[in-house]
């Protein structure tokens, strides 16, 4: 990297700077890099993410574009087949939807229609999730979407340095990527050094957060430091879990999860996402595929309901929290019939505790 | 708060910093579609590039009912037919230069055509061995887009990224009048017209979009109108007329080439097939009405200035049906062989790396074309396949 540092040192940094710093060293080293969106010039986009992109690279590099999903994605397109590497931002999740057309009928399959002629190395950031009392559709998460669509990678990072890490390899890559990034996670801080970013090992690999032997959280984004919490409430009962965050759904690494689940024999899925048909449901389908010898309990989720968000004053029941994780730790205990959830009390739920 | 004392005599001003943006006056389309054969002015016209559009048109036609008779023995899956619409497609190709970009609609194999594109290739998406025929960067032509008025956005920004990096590249995108309501088809106009993208919309306004008829489609003047609440020129023409319609893209693309903003061109024309091979044209629409336009055929109002001005004698005419005729027995000929196709090609291009997931679906297709390769089938597991 040829980039003049801003800051270096090792000092707290908040995951919306760390993207921040993601965006500016893609530009530097590479002068097709665009990006483009709702405000994101002046006032560096609703989360501050752009934050001075527009004054160090000018207007023809960061453009705030009229106020039309469809139309910011779809000139990206245009962009790309030119060879420029545009990054979108959508201003918030539930504001995507209206490039959804875009999205699915041009973004991730070009590659596909032209036998490759015409990658897209577009990178679709999408502020995504709940837990920030926002007003409706301000807090969809709608990766299983993004999932569903055969073309497109989907990200979603769960720290300051993945954050960095994954953004500047969504960024490099050459095709679409959307990047989930957890609204809630913006304003998380570690200590980090922007002159010395941590390597990433690129999109598509799973990252173990914590060793474990009684059983594995699968999870992702927003959810990760909700299981991390679990895994050491859990410890207090005799349960040595393990984490697993995903950092990308698409491409899956089935093979860091399977690895786990047969190590540990037990999993517990865990988004905001909704349930029914969510990404859990494809997760848990897999590792029963791969791991059904190994397992002593059904893969178990927990999830948002499934209900379109609900509104922020009774977002925190929808979220599934720490209490909720550990129940369905404690439902690992699989004897013979289907275990019900305890009503979110955590291990406290279950009468004969936990062996 | 302001009590009116005496009704009416208070007098509203406008608010301070109120101004039009532009004059709309110069923005705005003629009453009348613009016309060129037939009058005056052609005699002004270039001979070489009026018999080399008539060459096309008779070309473009016998394309037209070559690839509908493909549909009708199973060689094309669909045709989209452009026969009474021929000026529209060949003026819109002859007016790039070969380093600018067309964007055409799935109606417009004949543009591509026209521009110089393999009519075989052309017609791949319409055959369905592949979505594309051919490298869109080597002709300079998008892929055929099939979900309405979606081109439009890429051809702005194609335009805007060719300008940024100071390439006097020009992006002509089509669409039908149907695709003009299409949100996409606003938003496009909108940020052309903000950024000042070099780019060239035009709107082929054939009357129906399948079976529903401009009346029901807006409520606007003209298409052409739509262009002047985005500040940018709009400019209606008889696309039937291909001189005229020449003209006007040429005219319009000259400007977006000097930096002058995106023109809205709509051509008035008339769709004399069905919508496709597969539509009952009976339903919403009248022989009479059908016969006025044939009376208004864009190969006879060419033919009839050429041969008037003597630009074109019965020889030449039969040069040129002749060379159409060479054309359609060798696409003929070449759509009647089968396309070679390879089953794993599925799983070459969906990523720039493969998934693991993806490794394993071919695999299994792999193991499945093997194992029937090993075993001739029966005439039962034949039919099941
Ligand atoms: C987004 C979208 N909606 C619907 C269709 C189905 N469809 C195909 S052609 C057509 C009519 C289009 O009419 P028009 O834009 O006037 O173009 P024309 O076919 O007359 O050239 C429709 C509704 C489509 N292709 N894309």
């Amino acid at each position: 990297m040829t980039t003049a540092a801003v800051t270096t040192g090792r000092k707290p940094a908040t995951m919306a700077q760390a993207l921040g710093r993601a965006l500016r060293d893609s530009m530097a080293d590479d002068p097709s890099v665009h990006v483009l969106g709702e405000d994101v010039g002046a006032l560096g986009g609703v989360f501050r993410v752009t934050d001075g992109l527009a004054k160090e690279f000018g207007e023809d590099r960061c453009t705030d574009t009229p106020l039309a999903e469809a139309g910011i994605l779809g000139a990206a397109v245009g962009m790309a087949m030119y060879g420029l590497r545009p990054v979108v931002e959508m201003q918030f999740d539930a504001f995507a939807y209206p490039a959804f057309e875009q999205l699915v009928s041009h973004v991730a399959r070009m590659r596909n229609r032209t036998r490759g002629a015409m990658p897209m190395p577009i990178t679709v950031r999408v502020p995504y999730g709940g837990g920030i009392g926002g007003v409706e559709h301000h807090s969809d998460s709608s990766e299983i979407y993004y999932m569903a669509t055969p073309g497109l990678h989907v990200v979603a990072p769960a720290t300051v340095a993945d954050a960095y890490g994954l953004l500047r390899a969504a960024i490099a890559s050459d095709d679409p990527v959307v990047f989930l990034e957890p609204k809630r996670l913006y304003w998380s801080k570690a200590d980090w050094d922007p002159g010395r970013p941590e390597e990433v090992p690129g999109i598509g690999r799973a990252a173990v957060r914590r060793r474990g032997t009684s059983a594995t959280l699968i999870t992702y984004g927003p959810s990760v430091p909700v299981c991390l919490e679990a895994a050491e409430a859990a410890r207090a009962e005799g349960w040595d879990l393990e984490v697993v965050d995903l950092r990308s759904l698409v491409p899956f690494d089935e093979e860091t999860v399977c690895a786990s689940v047969r190590r540990t024999g037990r999993a517990v899925v865990v988004h905001e996402a909704t349930g029914f048909g969510g990404p859990g449901g494809e997760i848990a389908a897999r590792i029963t595929e791969r791991c059904f010898h190994h397992l002593e309990a059904p893969v178990l989720r927990v999830t948002g309901f499934d209900i379109p968000y609900p509104p922020p004053m009774l977002e925190q029941h929808h979220l599934p929290g720490v209490d909720r994780v550990l129940d369905a730790v404690a439902r690992l205990q699989w004897e013979s019939e289907w275990t019900a959830p305890s009503g979110g009390k955590g291990f406290a739920g279950f009468e004969g505790g936990v062996r | 708060m302001t009590v009116l004392e005496q009704p009416g005599s208070y007098r509203p001003t406008p608010p301070p910093a109120w101004r039009p943006r532009t004059d709309p006056a110069p923005l705005l389309p003629d009453a009348e579609p613009y016309r060129l054969l037939g009058t005056d002015e052609a005699a002004g016209l270039d001979a070489g590039l009026l018999r080399r559009m008539y060459g096309q048109l008779v070309r473009g036609r016998r394309y037209n009912t070559q690839a509908t008779a493909l549909t009708r023995q199973g060689r094309l899956a669909v045709y989209p037919s452009s026969t009474g619409q021929e000026a529209c497609e060949v003026a819109a190709a002859l007016a790039l230069e070969d380093r600018d970009w067309l964007f055409p609609s799935y109606r417009d194999t004949l543009a591509a055509v026209a521009r110089g594109l393999d009519p075989v290739q052309a017609l791949t998406l319409l055959r369905g061995d592949w979505h594309t025929g051919y490298d869109p960067h080597e002709h300079r032509i998008a892929p055929l887009c099939t979900p309405l008025a979606t081109q439009l956005p890429h051809a702005v920004g194609l335009a805007h990224a060719a300008r940024l990096k100071g390439d006097d590249v020009v992006a002509l995108a089509m669409v039908g009048d149907g695709g003009t309501s299409e949100g996409d088809f606003h938003e496009a106009l909108n940020f052309a017209a903000v950024w000042q993208a070099p780019v060239v919309f035009l709107v082929q306004n054939n009357g129906f979009a399948i079976s529903v008829p401009l009346a029901k489609q807006t409520a606007a003047p003209s298409l052409a109108h739509k262009a002047v609440g985005y500040g940018m020129p709009g400019r209606l023409v008889d696309g039937n007329d291909v001189a005229a319609v020449h003209q006007v893209l040429t005219e319009a693309v000259r400007r977006a080439r000097a930096g002058a903003g995106p023109t809205l061109v709509e051509a008035v024309t008339y769709r004399i097939d069905a919508h496709t091979n597969a539509d009952d044209a009976t339903r919403y629409r009248t022989d009479a009405e059908v016969e006025t336009w044939r009376a208004h055929d864009p190969v006879d109002l060419l033919e009839r200035e050429l041969t008037g001005r003597k630009l074109l004698d019965e020889d030449a005419v039969q040069r040129e049906r002749d060379a159409a005729e060479a054309m359609a027995a060798d696409l003929r000929e070449r759509m009647n062989q089968d396309p070679a196709l390879d089953p794993m090609d599925l799983f070459t291009h969906v990523y720039a790396e493969r998934t693991d997931q993806l490794r394993e679906q071919a695999d299994m297709l792999r193991a499945e074309l093997d194992a029937a390769g090993d075993t001739t089938p029966g005439p039962q597991e034949g039919a099941q396949r």
